[in-house]
């Protein structure tokens, strides 16, 4: 390459300085050269569907049929067998795997319908166990619902008990808001869900996880699923779900499952192999079998981490909430699907309040269970062991009485002190539409102009722009990025990724979600840059907006689309907002945590080298916190694609639109799948690159 | 193979899936829950909650499961729910003789109701004169201004549902009739719809959006646009060249194979049943516009109206 540099100097005589510039940076070189093939390529290659160098064909296209053949012939044609239906007496043919996977089913929804009864009361618990006939002739057969001051009550003490008074208060709030405000049923029957999901997850995710951690094959296998699942949208999963599962909480639950377990088992085999050897030494020194060497040291050594992991559970499990919903998971999130349907923002904004509230809640519950200490020495009495438990049955104790004493207030009509009625407590949503309405009123002819320059002057363009380059050059550009970072291996990793979205025969939609998810990128990078560099001058700043941070990433993505689109309409300028103000968060986040951890030394070696502090942040601390910020930025386009995908809820033409529409398509499974894949590659891509530039930079940073 | 054999081992399956005890003895209705559908619409939820509302009063027992509006006709065709309702022709009529075919589910009657699901354009388009000629489609091909979009390339804008309700029909007919002057937008769901209605309103602009009737839009007024007319085979997907509008459709109901022998009592009253453009919109409406809940609603109407639904029950005819 230098000779290629010195060749260029004398030839045209480029200016010297230039020059040292460019020899100093051979990597720039090889950036400006791929800018020119790229270009070429562009300029050469003519734009017709029968140029395969302008788009390939579509060898892949046959894929989603046969996805869906091979779900379809196993799910409805292999093995039939003979099942007695006792409801109309006539024996039935139906495929074995129906018949398992519709067990499962039950057995799920089993323990979703009893945890959802401990809580509201009902039935269909001891249905299970009589049968219908007996608990329509004996109407006693009812389990009774926890009176919501019991559930109240429980919420705050163990806020108490993990925290303190602050917590304690916080969960206290909450659930006193969502039963006053009459959404009560809904959000117990979401908590119930969230209450099976999480668990299964854990537990998976652990089991998965320790595997992974004692099997190098293992974790090597596991690792591209994980990578895959954590990126593909969520809709994706919902047909196969369907297809395989029926449709209910149950379903709702297992998509959930899939969804959440990924980031746990990472957390495992993380926390797993961050316990020093020393202490599992240590642990066989003791003679601990295998066995106790897991339960007894290795586990309760990576605690944190394996909490934090739970705390991720929770989270992912709540962001499902709503999507969850799609195939039939009953509670908040449907009804907030159904108010945002009617266009009732108000009923919306009060409904996605109540998911939020209980995001926070769980996330600072599980947060704080995660950094408490276990006490290995202390030696309680009885009554100080089940300090906790005795109080919660007194407060159960005391509720059940309140509640009856209701009976006696409460004569005609609900019962208060029992359960608050869906819809009946009070409710402000009328002040929230109201309040909608005045920021309509008031602002629609700005944001009109705004939305009109934003489309016409950039995104329209943007878009055209993306659809117009030839997929040859778009894969030698990216390949070529690959190479230049992180040499062959890169250039392959992303040249396969990128090759198989354009095998498919959804290459430009793939091109328009790009154009949306690298828009938004950079938005929301420089906002979080900037945001975040300006917050992480100060201590408490820093502590003030990662808190800020944590709590918009407790609120499911489903949650942003209420505004935009009744500020914005049907356009891409309403995807694009929803898409930054998700995807912000990492950036922010990841800039101030990279800032902040910029040693304290090099600060002073700088001031002594008498830097001001403009030429600090530029010359010290912005280098040395790029590859954090980097990983940021990689965080921000998972997040970006994940919200691109869900603004086909708004309306876009991307391949959000076509997942969407997979979801009632006789080929939903194979193509729902597939565009999933295509989702994924796309951030996969980007991740490969990114995170190999992050890893060689730390690296001669002497940071790793 | 002895049938003994095929018997217990039908019966060890059974028992596997945790199906509700064994019933031997059947009275009129097995008490096992007719599983409701409901879907994200007000009037279908409410009619859900009516016609369990109904069926409780039968004694029999009821179960409402949130499901999407397509993929619902495989699931009733598969047991997992029961009934379906509101079987839209020119939406769902795809879907339902799909898994007709395919066996294990059938026609329940149709409502009174008449359907109409088509693109149109609000009231104050024809009352403001801004596309002469307005609602005959012809006029269309002289106002795309008017229904230009920032985003739509000078071309007017024909806002559809999600791609997931028609598929191609849409964009077919435009490109048949009005060839390159129009786009056809799919929006992300109903909201999206309302969402630009109300913008619309806001400016006194034209907008062309998909809607349907009854709805609770009647209420403000909404023009359907009339296409040429609408045959059997006249779409792309049947064959024809796609110049045609939406058919004056039925309402129909559904329900899985087993229902009748399962529920006979039940089953009879809902193929009896049947609600009129009138009666939906007045469910619609105690949502929409009184603000009810989606159950309080059922139950208001059922209250005021026993005149109606009480005839499906009666005996004999």
């Amino acid at each position: 390459m230098c000779c290629l540099a010195a060749g260029l100097e004398r030839k045209i005589g480029i200016d010297s300085r230039i020059m040292n510039q460019l020899t100093n940076h051979p990597k720039l070189i090889q950036f400006i050269g791929l800018l020119v093939i790229f270009s070429l390529l562009c300029f050469f290659i003519a734009p017709s569907e029968t140029n395969v160098l302008w788009r390939f064909p579509s060898l892949l296209a046959g894929l989603p049929y046969l996805i869906n053949d091979s779900v379809e012939y196993l799910m409805f044609d292999w093995w039939p067998i003979q099942v007695y239906d006792p409801e109309i007496e006539e024996f039935e043919e139906k495929p074995l795997i129906l018949q398992v996977t519709r067990a499962i089913s039950a057995s799920i929804l089993f323990l979703i319908g009893l945890i959802r009864e401990i809580i509201l009361g009902g039935f269909k618990t001891i249905v299970t166990f009589t049968s219908w006939d007996f608990v329509s002739e004996n109407k006693w057969a009812r389990w009774p619902a926890l009176p919501w001051t019991v559930v109240a009550g429980g919420a705050i003490l163990l806020g108490y008990k993990l925290q303190g008074k602050g917590l304690a208060m916080l969960a206290g709030f909450s659930t006193i808001y969502l039963a006053v405000f009459g959404q009560w049923e809904p959000s117990m029957q979401t908590l119930s869900f969230v209450l099976f999901a999480a668990p299964v997850s854990f537990i998976l995710g652990l089991t998965l996880g320790i595997w992974a951690y004692k099997n190098r094959n293992v974790e090597l296998t596991l690792n591209p699923f994980l990578n895959v699942m954590q990126i593909m949208p969520h809709f994706s999963y919902l047909v196969p779900v369907m297809v395989f599962f029926g449709i209910g909480d149950h379903a709702g639950a297992i998509a959930t499952i899939i969804f959440a377990t990924p980031p746990m088992v990472r957390l495992t085999v993380l926390g797993l192999k961050r316990v020093s050897p020393e202490v599992l030494e240590a642990g066989m020194m003791s003679g601990c079998s295998n066995f106790q060497l897991m339960y007894k040291v290795l586990i309760p050594t990576a605690r944190r981490d394996l909490l934090i992991g739970v705390n991720q559970v929770i989270m992912q499990c709540l962001a499902m909430a709503v999507i969850a919903s799609f195939i039939g998971a009953k509670g908040l999130g449907f009804n907030l699907l159904l108010s945002l349907n009617g266009l009732r923002i108000g009923e919306a904004i009060e409904q996605g309040i109540c998911i939020v509230l209980i995001a926070v809640v769980l996330d600072r519950l599980s947060l704080a269970w995660a950094n408490k200490k276990t006490d290995y020495f202390a030696e309680l009495t009885f009554i100080k062991r089940h300090k906790y438990s005795l109080l919660f049955l007194v407060i159960l104790v005391a509720g059940s009485v309140l509640a009856y004493v209701g009976t006696f207030i409460f004569r005609e009509g609900y019962n208060y002190l029992y359960i608050v009625p869906h819809n009946k407590g009070i409710t402000i949503k009328d002040t929230l539409q109201n309040g909608v309405d005045w920021i309509w009123d008031t602002f629609f002819f700005a944001l009109k102009g705004f939305n009109v320059f934003l489309i016409q002057e950039i995104l329209m363009p943007m878009k055209a722009a993306y659809l117009s380059m030839p997929v040859a050059a778009t894969l030698v550009l990216t390949m070529g990025v690959g190479y230049i970072i992180g040499g062959i291996r890169s250039a392959a990793i992303v040249g396969g990724f990128i090759l198989f979205i354009a095998l498919t025969e959804w290459w430009d939609r793939a091109l328009i979600t790009m154009y949306l998810m690298s828009f938004a990128v950079i938005v929301a990078s420089i906002i979080g840059v900037t945001v975040g560099t300006l917050c992480a001058q100060n201590a408490y700043t820093a502590k003030f907006i990662l808190l800020v941070c944590d709590t918009f990433q407790t609120f499911p993505s489903f949650i942003y689309l209420i505004p935009v689109i009744m500020l914005f309409g049907v356009t891409d300028t309403s995807v694009c907002i929803a898409v930054i103000v998700y995807a912000t968060v990492p950036a922010t986040r990841y800039t101030v945590e990279g800032l902040r951890s910029v040693s304290p030394d090099l600060h002073d070696a700088g001031s002594m080298s008498g830097v001001n502090r403009l030429q600090r942040w530029i010359k010290i601390e912005l280098p040395m916190s790029f590859p954090h910020m980097a990983l940021g930025v990689n965080q921000t386009v998972v997040f970006a694609l994940s919200m691109v995908i869900i603004g086909a809820m708004i309306g876009t033409d991307d391949l959000g639109q076509y997942i969407l529409k997979a979801l009632s398509d006789k080929n939903g499974t194979g193509n729902g799948l597939t565009l999933g894949l295509c989702v994924a590659f796309i951030g996969l891509a980007v991740d490969q690159v990114i995170r190999t530039w992050a890893n060689e930079r730390k690296k001669v940073l002497g940071l790793a | 193979m002895s049938s003994k054999f095929i018997k217990t081992l039908g019966a060890l399956v059974t028992g596997l899936m945790l199906v509700f005890g064994a019933s031997t003895v059947r009275a009129a209705d097995s008490s096992a829950p007719i599983v409701i559908p409901t879907h994200n619409w007000s009037s279908q939820v409410v009619m859900a909650y009516v016609i369990g509302g109904i069926f409780e009063s039968m004694g029999n027992n009821v179960e409402y499961v949130s499901a999407d509006t397509q993929a619902v006709y495989e699931s009733i065709r598969q047991g997992d729910v029961t009934i379906s309702h509101e079987v839209w022709q020119s939406t769902f009529g795809a879907s339902f003789y799909a898994a007709m075919a395919k066996g294990g589910i059938i026609d329940a009657g149709t409502h009174a109701a008449k359907t109409l699901e088509e693109v149109g354009v609000p009231q104050w388009v024809i009352d403001e004169n801004l596309c002469p000629g307005l609602p005959n489609w012809e006029a269309l091909k002289n106002c795309k201004d008017v229904f230009a979009t920032p985003d739509s390339g000078g071309k007017g804008r024909i806002l559809e549902g999600p791609q997931s309700w028609h598929g191609q029909e849409y964009p077919d007919r435009v490109e048949a009739l009005l060839g390159d002057d129009y786009v056809v937008k799919f929006a992300g769901g109903a909201d999206a719809l309302w969402a630009e209605l109300a913008a619309a309103k806001k400016e006194g602009r034209g907008t062309i959006i998909f809607n349907w009737t009854p709805n609770f839009t009647d209420a403000d007024g909404f023009v359907f646009i009339e296409w040429p007319p609408y045959y059997l085979g006249c779409r792309k997907q049947d064959g024809g060249d796609s110049k045609c509008g939406s058919p004056i459709g039925w309402l129909k109901k559904a329900a899985n194979y087993k229902f009748p022998k399962t529920h006979p009592a039940a089953y009879t009253m809902f193929s009896r049943l049947s609600f009129n453009a009138g009666q939906i919109g007045q469910m619609a409406a105690l949502v929409d516009i009184d603000g009810m809940t989606h159950e309080d609603a059922a139950k208001k109407w059922l209250a005021d109206n026993e005149d109606v639904w009480k005839p499906f029950i009666g005996k004999g005819m």
